[in-house]
């Protein structure tokens, strides 16, 4: 490879991302000025493949949401909500998507349009008070596709056992009313070969996300987890069944294996590899990865990569000589995985530690979001009492620059790697 | 083995017998719990809402309505973060402290925070601890024998640690002991919607909790005892506006926030405890005890904010509520940092405006002490309605 294709490829993934998610919303903004139809969906189990298969543009609240607190403009959306009686103790993406409806679609990155049909699952439980709210402010109908999780930590069944076959039995009977739903909102007729060539596409992003989220363990780490890895995601989710959202991935696991083979690394000098607890801090997204890259800690991993991909991380693949029986057992699948990451993350983290070579772990709880926080105190324990590994616990929020302290975070980051840094000098002086 | 847990209210009278029920909901002792266990028996802690405790009667096991606790988060604070409700820290507070023993532990996805407990608790107690995954589509067709079917796989879990099997007949003599409960609660929430001045809210609800702590046998004993002498009951009916107080599906209120409420007020209904009365109606006896179950909480359960069924919008069951009660108004409180709760008022609130209901918002914690604020506020509020 020539220099020049060299520098093509390395941060490829970040541009092209980037201009995909420009795109995506530019599109969206013209469905909404031509009155157009829309379908709102969430990261874990969105159900792109469907909803693809219709033609129906798809709107993440969850991202637009983010995006207001990326830009620096959540509170103002926040105190909308508010002023309507949301309290301040609601989830601040429910909040500002609030707001966006009530300003008409109004966004900064432009015009979101309105629903015709909400689909959700139950992986998050505010996603259902959330499309409840849609459907009172416009009467569509939701759609909650009811995905059941892990019953207790390590009993996941499979296919062929009762359980797992109860379980997809229901999530498949879904998936037909599903359909129906769409057929009768846009009065196109299912096309089962549209359905097959749409989870191709989904076959290929989510075959080359695993791959990607491997191609971490090379050090220097190749990608931020919590800086690259959010832009990742954004196309796992905005582009999850289509053929730009396939073909990222196959080129971004190419800049990969570039990036590994050429130890080209995120930092230029890596000293702790660490791995990320929960949603980022996106009110001062830029500042908070800094204070940990300025010690020369970077993410290697982050649970939100798995969860907030809907468990595309696992790669599964469906099966499209049988597309719904697999469809149902991919989604059945995937979003369980999206769960236990939020509920049971311990037992992975426990085999990272070594396959990612983790100098420590980041818990990140934020005030917003009760799944993915309300177990991390207690997990920590766990995984404290399991391994000798160093720990941070920081409380902020993904939204609310109210309760999130940059100086009091920066207190405690620094003191995190000065515990990393004594314990690295007392680990040479043992040898 | 079926040993008495509840013995001190036979033989007296009304007053007394309800100062006995005080005493034994009030006591972080739970001492029906420990003498059910003394004697051999097993407990089965389920976190609220929604659980059918037929199949761990029938197992033979004592059914526990977890549902916090007015103690100190001693142990279990160090387990959370700092924006949870308080239910969850207390619950977990009173298996860490002993104060109540397990043998197997059940929670449920009724809100975010909620179905974590599965995961917490499994990793601090050795006792089994699941998540059972009640349906959230409860519109699909396919809800209901996916019920039938989750039912039987939590069924065959709680055989194993009662350590016996459990066949139809167990489970329609269980269905028949929970239906004589539910229709003696539907007895007494009579009593509080139509002579409201027999029954102060503060009694009703100590008379309902006092079931989760005890098996439904003996529950239904006390009512059955209990109910026919609140009806002749010499009480004069008051002045006081009728309320319709929503909030009190998972956390609970302290008794005194009740009893300052009922000072000024007939709560003629609620949604307190929502969780030992969710099934409306009888469940048929006959047939498969399990999908009979099962269909009970898709077709005859009580609404709440944790339950997702488009066919029960929750304004509109509340409003509902308010008008089979006759309510002049409604109180619409949430426990503090409870998401469910704190995004259903909005719905509430425009809802209840739209119709011209009058509504008193607050929120509360389970251990909150002192009530003269909300209670000053309370009696501004009923004053208006009086005097309008």
């Amino acid at each position: 490879m020539s220099h020049q294709e060299a520098a093509g490829i390395v941060g490829r993934g970040n541009r092209e991302g980037a201009e995909l998610f420009r795109r995506w919303f530019s599109e969206l903004d013209h469905t909404a000025e031509q009155g157009g139809l829309s379908a709102y969906v969430f990261v874990m189990g969105s159900m792109c493949e469907v909803l693809r298969t219709f033609s129906l543009p798809v709107v993440f609240p969850e991202i637009n949401s983010l995006q207001t607190a990326v830009r620096r403009v959540a509170h103002e959306y926040l105190n909308q909500a508010e002023d309507y009686g949301f309290s301040p103790d609601i989830c601040g993406y429910v909040k500002a998507d609030i707001a966006v409806q009530l300003r008409g679609g109004e966004h900064p990155m432009g015009r979101i349009p309105k629903p015709a049909l909400a689909v959700l699952t139950n992986a998050c439980n505010t996603y259902i008070k959330w499309a409840e709210i849609w459907e009172r402010m416009y009467q569509i109908p939701i759609f909650t596709l009811d995905v059941p999780g892990t019953r207790a930590a390590g009993t996941q069944t499979w296919a062929g056992d009762a359980d797992f076959e109860n379980d997809r039995r229901y999530v498949q009977a879904q998936l037909t009313e599903l359909i129906a739903l769409c057929e009768r909102v846009t009065g196109i007729k299912f096309d089962i070969d549209r359905l097959r060539e749409v989870m191709g596409h989904a076959n290929e992003m989510s075959r080359g996300w695993k791959q990607v989220l491997e191609f971490n363990k090379s050090r220097p780490s190749l990608f931020n987890a919590l800086t690259d890895g959010t832009i990742y995601l954004g196309v796992t989710n905005g582009f999850r069944g289509s053929p730009d959202g396939g073909r990222y991935f196959t080129k971004l696991v190419e800049e990969m294996a570039y990036k590994a083979a050429n130890s080209i690394g995120t930092l230029t000098e890596e000293k702790y590899r660490l791995t990320f607890i929960g949603v980022p801090c996106y009110p001062i997204f830029r500042r908070f990865n800094e204070l940990f890259t300025e010690w020369g800690g970077t993410f290697v991993h982050s649970t939100y990569l798995w969860f907030a991909s809907g468990g595309a991380n696992l790669g599964f693949e469906y099966d499209l000589a049988r597309p719904l029986e697999s469809l149902a057992e991919g989604v059945l699948i995937s979003v369980r995985d999206a769960m236990d990451s939020m509920f049971y993350p311990e037992h992975a983290l426990l085999e990272m530690i070594d396959s990612f070579h983790l100098d420590g772990v980041v818990y990140h709880p934020i005030k917003s979001c009760r799944t993915t926080s309300t177990g991390m105190a207690d997990n920590r324990r766990a995984l404290m009492a399991a391994r000798d590994v160093p720990s941070l616990f920081i409380e902020s929020d993904m939204m609310d620059r109210r309760v999130v302290s940059e100086a009091q975070m920066k207190n405690r980051i620094d003191a995190f790697f000065e515990g990393l840094a004594s314990r690295r000098r007392q680990g040479a002086a043992a040898r | 083995m079926n040993p008495r847990t509840f013995e001190t209210w036979r033989g007296k009278a009304l007053d007394d017998v309800l100062y006995e029920c005080r005493e034994l909901f009030e006591d972080m002792s739970f001492p029906t719990v420990r003498r059910w266990r003394e004697s051999g028996g097993k407990v089965l802690g389920h976190f609220q809402v929604y659980f059918p405790e037929e199949i761990a009667h029938a197992a033979g096991m004592l059914p526990f309505k977890v549902r916090g606790a007015t103690i100190e988060a001693v142990q279990a604070d160090s387990r959370f973060g700092s924006y949870l409700c308080s239910i969850l820290k207390t619950s977990l507070e009173l298996a860490l402290s002993k104060r109540v023993e397990f043998d197997m532990f059940v929670t449920h996805p009724i809100c975010d925070a909620a179905r974590n407990l599965g995961a917490i608790w499994g990793r601090n107690f050795p006792y089994p601890c699941q998540i059972l995954y009640l349906p959230q589509n409860a519109n699909s067709p396919a809800a209901v024998t996916y019920l039938r079917n989750e039912y039987a796989r939590l069924l065959r879990d709680v055989e194993k640690i009662a350590g016996r099997r459990v066949n139809e007949d167990d489970l329609r003599r269980s269905v028949a002991v929970y239906n004589r409960n539910r229709a003696l609660l539907r007895e007494l929430y009579a009593i509080k919607r139509d002579t409201p001045w027999l029954v102060s809210a503060d009694e009703a609800y100590v008379l309902t909790a006092i079931g989760g702590l005890m098996p439904r046998q003996e529950h239904n004993e006390i009512l059955a005892a209990v109910l026919p002498q609140l009806a002749t009951r010499p009480n004069k009916k008051q002045d006081k506006i009728r309320l319709v107080f929503e909030g009190g599906f998972c956390e609970q209120p302290p008794l005194d926030l009740i009893r300052a409420i009922a000072r000024s007020c007939y709560v003629v209904d609620d949604d307190l405890l929502i969780g030992l009365r969710w099934i409306l109606e009888d469940v048929p006896l006959d047939g498969d005890p399990l999908f009979h179950l099962a269909s009970a909480y898709l077709e005859k359960s009580s609404y709440s904010p944790v339950q997702h069924d488009l066919r029960k919008p929750k304004e509109k069951m509340l409003i509902e509520r308010i008008r089979n009660s006759r309510a002049d108004a409604a109180i619409l409180t949430a426990a503090k940092m409870c998401e469910p709760g704190l995004e259903e008022q909005v719905a509430y609130l425009h809802a209840l405006d739209k119709e011209g209901i009058p509504y008193f918002i607050s929120e509360f914690e389970e251990k909150m002490t002192t009530f003269d604020h909300m209670e000053i506020q309370l009696e501004t509020f009923v004053e208006n309605i009086l005097f309008s």
